[in-house]
C-alpha cells in the first residue's frame, strides 16, 4: 500500500472519482494549473482539461452559488474555497440556498456538492487564514460538515462527500496535510458521513475530538498510559453534523468521564453540543464533570502567538487529569 | 507616454416597438403567431387580475404577505415567452406572472404566500426554481445552471429575474462576470421597476441605465422599454438565440414600474408621489398591447369582455380550490421532510418527539 499525505490521499479521491463519473467537476481559485494553492487538485487539470477543472475568477458566493446551479441540473461540483476564512463570503449562499433547496422544493431538486476548504491553524498563516468555524456550518439545517484527520480518512471520507446527496462541508485541517503519511490503499474505500470511529481503546477516560486535535489528543492519551497508567479511550468524530454520538455515548457509559478537545473556540463550539449530548443520554453514568479543552473565544492570534491559543498535549493531558481525580 | 483612449463598446440601446397609445413601429413588429399574441394576452390580463384577487383576499385576511406584480406583466411574459419546456426559469419574488405562463397554478400561489409548503411543489417536467427571497442570490443559481447545460452539450438556456435593487449587490457582479467568462447561455431579466422598497432607481446607481453595466462585463446588454411585450418578446428571443448559438449571455434591463406595493406590508405613499404612479398608469402594459390586438384583428370590445370573464372564472375556482385545500392544514411533522435525502438520527428523534408533543396536546 502506497504511503501518502493528506494531500496526496485527497486528490486520489478526487481523480478516481473524476474518473469514475463524468457529473464531478472540480472548480475553484487556482485549482487548475496551478493544482490549488496546496497542490490538492494537482494533475486533475491535466487529465481531465478545463471542461472539467476549472479556474474561477476570484469570487466565493460565484463559486459556491454557481455551483449550486450545477449541482441542481445534476452535476456534482467539488469547489475549493482557497481558505475557510474566506467562505464566509458565500456563506448566504449555502444557509440560503445550498442548505435549503430540496427542502424548499419538496425534494425537486437537490445540492449534491462539496464545498472544500483548507481550516484551522498551526502553519504560521496569515491573519483570516487559521480560523476552526465548523459550528457555523454545522449549526445550518440541511448541511453536513465532516472533518478528516489523517490522510486514509481523509481520502475515505472525501469519496463518500463527493457521492452525497446532499451538500458537503469539507473542513480540511492545513497542518495536517503534509504533517505524515498513511498507508492509503489504491482501492476504493469510502467512511460513511455521520460515523465516528474509535482511534484507541481504554477503559478509564473518554477523550472527544477530531480533525487536527487528534494528534495532540492521541499524544495525550499515549503519555497518560506512560506516566499514569491511566487507559484512555479515543473517539474521532470524522463528522461534525450529523454527530455520531452512538461511540461515545458508550464509552462514557463504560469510562464515566469525559474530555472534549477542539481548535473552535470554546463559547457554543462543538463541545458544548457533545456535553448536551451526554447529559442527557449518560448523565447518570458519570463520575465527574466532563471538561473542555478549547480554543479560545478570541480572534486566532498572529502566529507568534499561535501555539499558546491551539491546544497541546499538555492541556489535554492537565485536565485529563482533573477529571480523572474528581 | 501621453494619455490616449481606449475604445470600448459605449452604446447601449434602448428598444421599444408599440408606444404607450399603443402605436406601432411596424418595421419592427416581431413575428409572433397570433395564438402566442393572444396567449400572452391572457397571461397578462389574468397575471393583473390574480394579483388585484390576492391583494384583496390579503386585506380580508385571506392571504398572507406577498409582492405583488401589476405593472409588469409585459417585462415578465415578453421574456419567459421565448423559453422552451426544458430551460430553466430561475426566479425571484416579483414573477408570478412568469410562473403561471410556465405551469404554475394559481393554487399553487395561494398555499405558498398562506404558509403551506404545499405551494412550493414543482413538478418533475418543469425546471423552474422556486422564488428566491434573498435580493440577487439567485443570479449565480442561473449561471451554474446555464454552465452545466453547456458542459452537457444542450442548447437549453437558463433565465434569471432579478430587480433594480439586485444590481447593486455583490452576487450580481459576480454572476454577470462569471456569465462573461465562460461565455454562458444564460439571459440577465432585470426588471427595472423604478424602486427598490423605498430607494428610488436615481439612488440605486449613479449610471445612466443598468444595462450598460453588462459592457464592462464584455456581455450583450440591451434595454427595452418593459412595458412594452413586443420590444421585450423580440428582446428576449435575440437573447436566447446569442445563447443557444452559444454567443453568450445577454442583460435585458425592462424598463418598467410596480404600480402596486412592494409587498402587501409596504406603504408606498410614504415614499412616492400619486403623480408619479399616475404617469406610470397612463403607460399601462396591457392596455396598449390590447389596443395593438384590436388594431390588428385579434381583439375586439367583445372578446376583451369575454376575456375578462374568462380571467375571472378562472381566477375565482382557483381561489375555491386553494380555500378548500387550505381547510386541511396539514401533517406539521412534515417539516422534518426533505431536509436531507435520508433524515438523519437526530432528526429521527426530533420528528418522534414532536409527533409525542402534539398528540399529549391533543389530548389535553
Amino acid at each position: 500500500m502506497p504511503k501518502m499525505t493528506m494531500v496526496q490521499a485527497l486528490n486520489l479521491a478526487l481523480r478516481q472519482e473524476m474518473d469514475k463519473d463524468d457529473r464531478v467537476i472540480v472548480l475553484g481559485e487556482d485549482v487548475g494549473l496551478d493544482g490549488g494553492v496546496f497542490r490538492v487538485t494537482d494533475g486533475l487539470y491535466q487529465q481531465f482539461s478545463d471542461k472539467r477543472v476549472v479556474d474561477t475568477p476570484l469570487a466565493e458566493s460565484a463559486i459556491v452559488g454557481m455551483s449550486i446551479g450545477m449541482a441542481a441540473y445534476g452535476l456534482r461540483p467539488v469547489c475549493e474555497i482557497q481558505f475557510s476564512g474566506f467562505s464566509y463570503q458565500a456563506f448566504h449562499q449555502l444557509e440560503n440556498h445550498a442548505a435549503r433547496l430540496r427542502w424548499r422544493s419538496r425534494g425537486r431538486f437537490s445540492v449534491p456538492m462539496v464545498m472544500r476548504t483548507p481550516c484551522s491553524g498551526g502553519v504560521r498563516a496569515l491573519e483570516h487564514h487559521s480560523e476552526s468555524r465548523e459550528a457555523y456550518y454545522a449549526h445550518t439545517p440541511g448541511l453536513k460538515m465532516v472533518i478528516p484527520s489523517g490522510p486514509r480518512n481523509a481520502r475515505a471520507l472525501l469519496v463518500s462527500a463527493i457521492r452525497d446527496p446532499d451538500p458537503v462541508i469539507f473542513y480540511e485541517p492545513k497542518s495536517l496535510y503534509r504533517a505524515f503519511r498513511e498507508e492509503v490503499p489504491e482501492e476504493e474505500e469510502a467512511i460513511p458521513i455521520g460515523t465516528s470511529q474509535l482511534a484507541r481503546e481504554g477503559s478509564d477516560v473518554t477523550l472527544i475530538s477530531y480533525g487536527s486535535m487528534m494528534r495532540p489528543t492521541l499524544e495525550a492519551a499515549s503519555l497518560l498510559k506512560e506516566k499514569d497508567g491511566i487507559e484512555a479511550e479515543v473517539v474521532d468524530l470524522l463528522t461534525i453534523s450529523p454527530l455520531d454520538d452512538s461511540l461515545f455515548t458508550a464509552s462514557v457509559r463504560k469510562t464515566g468521564r469525559a474530555v472534549i478537545v477542539h481548535e473552535a473556540p470554546r463559547s457554543f463550539g462543538p463541545g458544548a453540543e457533545i456535553v448536551s449530548k451526554i447529559m442527557e443520554k449518560s448523565f447518570y453514568y458519570l463520575e465527574a464533570p466532563i471538561a473542555r479543552v478549547t480554543g479560545f473565544d478570541v480572534v486566532v492570534p498572529l502566529f507568534n502567538r499561535e501555539n499558546a491559543y491551539l491546544p497541546n498535549a499538555d492541556r489535554i493531558l492537565r485536565e485529563t487529569r482533573q477529571v480523572l481525580a474528581a | 507616454m501621453p494619455r490616449t483612449r481606449i475604445e470600448i463598446p459605449d452604446e447601449i440601446e434602448h428598444f421599444s416597438i408599440l408606444d404607450q397609445e399603443g402605436n406601432l413601429d411596424s418595421g419592427l413588429e416581431p413575428n409572433i403567431a397570433d395564438e402566442t399574441l393572444l396567449q400572452l394576452y391572457h397571461y397578462m390580463l389574468l397575471g393583473r387580475r390574480f394579483d388585484e384577487r390576492l391583494l384583496s383576499l390579503q386585506r380580508q385576511g385571506r392571504v398572507g404577505t406577498f409582492a405583488p406584480i401589476s405593472g409588469q406583466e409585459a417585462s415578465q411574459l415578453g421574456t419567459a415567452a421565448v423559453l422552451r419546456p426544458s430551460d430553466w426559469l430561475v426566479p425571484a419574488f416579483r414573477e408570478t406572472a412568469a410562473e403561471l405562463w410556465r405551469g404554475r397554478t394559481m393554487e399553487s400561489v395561494m398555499l405558498y404566500f398562506n404558509g403551506y409548503s404545499e405551494g412550493v411543489e414543482i413538478p418533475d417536467e418543469r425546471n423552474d426554481f422556486p422564488i428566491s427571497v434573498p435580493v440577487g442570490s439567485q443570479i449565480l443559481h442561473a449561471v451554474g445552471i446555464a454552465w452545466a447545460s453547456q458542459y452537457r452539450g444542450k442548447d437549453d438556456v437558463a433565465m434569471a429575474f432579478f430587480g433594480d435593487g439586485a444590481t447593486s449587490q455583490g452576487d450580481f457582479h459576480e454572476g454577470l462576470n462569471f456569465a462573461g467568462v465562460f461565455r454562458i447561455p444564460v439571459i440577465f431579466v432585470c426588471q427595472n421597476n423604478q424602486w427598490a422598497i423605498s430607494l428610488p432607481r436615481k439612488k440605486q446607481t449613479r449610471s445612466e441605465t443598468l444595462a450598460q453595466k453588462a459592457i464592462a462585463y464584455g456581455i450583450k446588454g440591451i434595454q427595452v422599454d418593459g412595458n412594452d411585450v413586443l420590444a421585450v418578446y423580440a428582446a428576449a428571443s435575440e437573447a436566447a438565440q446569442r445563447a443557444r448559438a452559444g454567443d453568450g449571455a445577454t442583460f435585458i434591463e425592462c424598463v418598467t414600474y410596480r404600480l402596486s406595493v412592494h409587498t402587501t406590508a409596504d406603504d408606498p405613499k410614504r415614499y412616492r408621489t400619486d403623480e408619479e404612479v399616475e404617469l406610470w398608469q397612463q403607460r399601462d402594459p396591457i392596455k396598449r398591447f390590447q389596443k395593438y390586438l384590436v388594431t390588428k384583428g385579434l381583439l375586439s370590445e367583445e372578446k376583451v369582455a369575454a376575456a375578462e370573464t374568462a380571467v375571472k372564472e378562472e381566477i375565482q375556482a382557483a381561489v375555491d380550490r386553494a380555500e378548500e385545500q387550505m381547510k386541511n392544514p396539514g401533517d406539521p411533522l412534515y417539516m422534518f421532510e426533505h431536509a436531507y435525502a435520508q433524515m438523519p438520527p437526530h432528526l429521527v428523534e426530533q420528528k418522534e418527539y414532536l409527533a409525542r408533543a402534539l398528540s399529549s396536546q391533543k389530548k389535553g
